[in-house]
């Protein structure tokens, strides 16, 4: 049995991931919460992996990021990231 | 910075494993051999990806244990109802092929030239990344002192315990904890990290070090708390959190 805080990674577990949407390194890329305005690196980020994938804010616990995938096609979700800065 | 660059849509990279060598009873390096690997920087990890004859596909994240410049190594720990693991600590030999993707990572990393004093806290298999960055301390000849802080079950569980031993010295020093069991006469910590631990362990916060922690996201979570109790900046802590599942 896992508890739930064991299913929460950070943003480094979905480098892989962000890498072949944007085609850029995403972990260190300053992500502005929607939610409270907190700015951290992705990486500082709370992520939870399940069916889909829910990023949130670690200050307000907002959902920042959703993303789905199935059936050869991605659904992003940004509407609580008030930004995302590429390097 | 090789490895971070814009690299456009990121393809999947053919590996053969070119070399195993057990670590412990539950963990196993593997040597891959990347023809179109475009470097790597300590700390960063990649995503391995095996497909079943039926096509069914699972990947998982391994952080990379080699320096830069020194080949890619993985080193894996044996999650027992794992997808992927099991097949690479039990079952890949040299020879076989897999495909990866990467490196993934520009926040968990420590490249070498940073002036700073270096504290790396590892649990368990969480001593990869940070192996990669004492070896590239080593390679660089950098003069950051760097205290590694691992947390192992057992001495037998101990990953690159040799190699710890022999880095030892002109800056470079380990720290066990053996939580589980410790052998007769075991002079080093025997508990799990706590704030108290870690206050005795740490630099002083009046040096603003650097931090990695790497380990569960219970242990890291640990880790994390006890470095801000010890006056640690937030910003000064970086910390990777693997999965359960692998």
């Amino acid at each position: 049995m896992i508890g739930t805080s064991e299913l929460r990674l950070d943003g480094n577990a979905i480098g892989g991931l962000l890498l072949e949407l944007f085609g850029a390194e995403l972990t260190a890329a300053p992500c502005v919460c929607a939610g409270c305005g907190a700015r951290e690196e992705m990486a500082r980020l709370d992520v939870y992996v399940g069916a889909g994938i829910v990023v949130r804010c670690r200050h307000c616990e907002s959902v920042m990021v959703r993303i789905v995938q199935g059936q050869g096609r991605t659904w992003l979700d940004l509407s609580g990231a008030a930004s995302l800065e590429l390097g | 910075m090789a490895g971070t660059a814009v690299l456009g849509r990121l393809t999947w990279l053919t590996a053969d494993v070119s070399a195993v060598t057990a670590e412990t009873s539950r963990v196993r390096t593997l040597s891959l051999d990347v023809p179109d690997w475009p470097g790597h920087r300590a700390g960063q990890h990649l995503d391995v990806r095996l497909t079943a004859e039926d096509g069914y596909q699972a990947e998982r994240s391994y952080s990379i244990a080699s320096a830069p410049g020194d080949g890619v190594a993985l080193t894996v720990e044996r999650l027992d109802d794992g997808e992927v693991s099991p097949y690479l600590v039990d079952d890949a030999r040299e020879g076989d092929r897999v495909e990866v993707r990467g490196p993934i990572g520009g926040y968990f990393v420590w490249d070498g030239d940073e002036p700073e004093p270096v504290l790396l806290v590892g649990g368990g298999s969480g001593v990869v990344p940070l192996m990669a960055m004492a070896r590239q301390r080593a390679r660089v000849g950098s003069a950051a002192p760097m205290k590694l802080l691992l947390s192992s079950r057992t001495i037998e569980d101990v990953i690159y315990r040799e190699e710890l031993e022999a880095l030892s010295g002109g800056g470079f020093e380990v720290v066990h904890t053996l939580t589980r069991s410790q052998p007769p006469g075991w002079g080093g910590y025997s508990r799990r990290i706590d704030s108290e631990l870690l206050a005795e362990v740490a630099w002083p916060a009046s040096e603003s070090p650097r931090v990695y922690v790497c380990g569960s996201t219970r242990f890291v979570d640990a880790a994390a708390d006890g470095l801000l109790q010890a006056g640690y900046d937030a910003l000064w802590i970086r910390t990777e959190r693997f999965g359960a599942t692998g």
